[in-house]
């Protein structure tokens, strides 16, 4: 469409003022961006990014920024995403990023106009769609970060708060503690799956003190686990079952399915150790 | 879009094709080696099937995007007899023949999504997907 | 043809299985298993699958026909080394591998062998 790519050869011809506008406006508005970044980095990105702008320009679609004339402000916007989320940033401090250059780019449009309103309002229309729509893909991209990273801690924090104990030669402890949902409960109970293979237990002891409410998801997860690691070649014995989740499980319906239960741990362990062959004994004095 | 990827289902190795490059395609996408598991033996299981009950077929397998989400779905199509009764198919411990059950039920446990469509005479057509 | 190799230690017939089978292989072995089991007079049958990662329904009943005809045969079988995201696919399955005994690693495998016959766990095989 001829329409854009005179915007393109106009980005082309006035790139160097242009940048020097929004650096400005940037600095000018106190943007987050700008001062997280540091003045250097902001530099560049913005930069990179009317490079792109004018790249996209030049391969001629506005309708959306999917195609692959668009990749390179995908990509230099996911930079920017990416380092602001590790940076603390919000996804909409990113996203006012992208819409700061609209000030100094209408100025632009408007001094090259010449008095043609209607090429003018053409311009303007389809530049600040194009810009909105490179502001919401940085939003999502920054979303998206922080959730990988928010997702990491999560896991880094179950890993801290769940350990896997072992009690003796053979014999592993999990002792959950705090309210289990679906996904805590599957994460854990696949690191114990692995730990049990590390340290090549015989017996885990999955004690369930600390846990004041178990729904029914939660106890087939339990259930799953305890048949996996007999798959495995491992037995294993649910301990600390407060009455309240006694009830609970028979109020639902559960079928333990022959899975050892002990009332504490310390019951549990003593099984465990009978099971390995060992027992406890008083020292002759 | 992506061109879906077909793997034809003409012989007994075709079904570890199948595996191998279903689990080439989630590892791709950065599955948990658990989740990688589930939809590379739900997809051994329905090639196998359509091999020894669909008389042979292909596989179809397509990266997915729904926004934000990416998924792994995999298609299983076969000129085959058909099943006639479908809900008896998927329950567990169905079995035709010589004791091998068609592991539907298991397999649909195995995915996120399980689309069936069958029509005696016709072929079967079922399609798995995983979001990672 | 590919064939899984077996190997005798004492008393016992070791299968370490490293390949992707397909179900031909699958049945070769199931074969070639209770052969060597009625040649030999072995007691106990170790199958390791620690390389493994995947073990579906046509792999999940081999491995129980496997156990059904060597107890016919006066044979117990192990099946050692399954990986975690394996067992969980197979409970997930709904396959729950009856009559199987199961061990973390061969070593474990062989006391629950020796166990399983009498003997005391540090009998030589």
């Amino acid at each position: 469409m001829p329409q854009n790519t005179n915007l393109s050869a106009l980005l082309a011809q006035h790139e160097g003022d242009l940048l020097s506008e929004w650096l400005r406006e940037q600095a000018s508005s106190g943007s987050r961006t700008m001062r997280v970044l540091g003045e250097k980095d902001a530099r560049e990105q913005s930069a990179r990014l009317i490079a792109a702008l004018r790249t996209g320009l030049a391969s001629g679609g506005t309708e959306s920024i999917d195609g692959s004339g668009w990749e390179q402000a995908r990509e230099v916007l996911s930079g920017v995403s990416r380092d602001g989320a590790q940076t603390g940033l919000t996804p909409g401090e990113t996203a006012l990023f992208v819409l700061s250059l609209k000030r100094p780019l209408f100025a632009l449009l408007r001094r090259e106009a010449g008095g043609d309103a209607d090429a003018l309002g053409e311009d303007m229309w389809t530049t600040t769609m194009l810009l909105d729509r490179l502001a919401v893909y940085t939003t999502e991209v920054a979303q998206r970060t922080r959730d990988e990273i928010i997702q990491r801690q999560q896991a880094e924090m179950l890993e801290l708060s769940t350990p896997v104990v072992k009690l003796w030669e053979g014999i592993l402890a999990l002792p959950l503690i705090g309210t289990l949902d679906s996904r805590r409960t599957q994460i854990v109970m696949e690191s114990l799956l692995e730990r049990i293979v590390e340290t090549g237990a015989d017996i885990a002891i999955i004690d369930i003190t600390g846990v004041p409410t178990v729904d029914t998801l939660v106890a087939q997860h339990l259930i799953k686990t305890v048949n996996a690691a007999r798959l495995m070649g491992t037995e294993c014995i649910i301990s600390g079952i407060r009455p309240q989740i006694a009830q609970t499980i028979v109020h639902l319906g559960v079928d333990l399915q022959g899975v050892v239960t002990k009332a504490t741990l310390a019951d549990a362990f003593a099984l465990a150790l009978a099971k390995s062959g060992r027992s406890v004994g008083n020292v002759a004095r | 879009m992506a061109e879906p990827e077909v793997i034809p289902i003409v012989a007994e190795a075709d079904v570890v094709h199948v595996r191998q490059r279903v689990r080439a395609r989630a590892t791709e996408l950065r599955f948990s080696l658990v989740d990688q598991t589930k939809m590379v033996t739900a997809a051994s299981e329905l090639a196998r099937n359509a091999l020894t009950y669909g008389g042979g077929g292909r596989a179809e397998i397509e990266v997915l995007a729904s926004g934000m989400k990416r998924g792994l779905r995999v298609v299983f199509i076969d000129q085959g007899p058909g099943i006639p009764n479908i809900a008896e198919a998927m329950r567990d411990g169905f079995t035709t023949g010589n004791g091998l059950g068609l592991g539907l039920g298991g397999a649909k446990r195995l995915v996120n999504e399980f689309e069936i469509e069958s029509i005696v005479g016709r072929g079967t057509r079922i399609a798995i997907t995983r979001w990672v | 043809m590919e064939r899984i190799p077996i190997l005798k230690m004492g008393r016992f017939l070791l299968v370490t299985i490293q390949v992707d089978m397909d179900d031909r292989l699958a049945d070769t072995l199931q074969n070639d298993l209770t052969s060597r089991i009625a040649q030999t007079g072995a007691r106990g049958v170790l199958i390791d699958i620690s390389s493994v990662d995947l073990v579906d329904s046509f792999i999940g009943r081999m491995l129980a026909n496997v156990a059904a005809m060597a107890r016919v045969l006066d044979a117990e079988t192990v099946v050692v080394g399954m990986r975690p995201a394996v067992a969980i696919t197979l409970v997930e399955l709904g396959l729950s591998l009856p009559g199987i005994r199961t061990a973390l690693n061969v070593d474990r495998g062989m006391m629950l062998l020796r166990q399983a016959l009498g003997d005391s766990p540090d009998t030589d095989g």
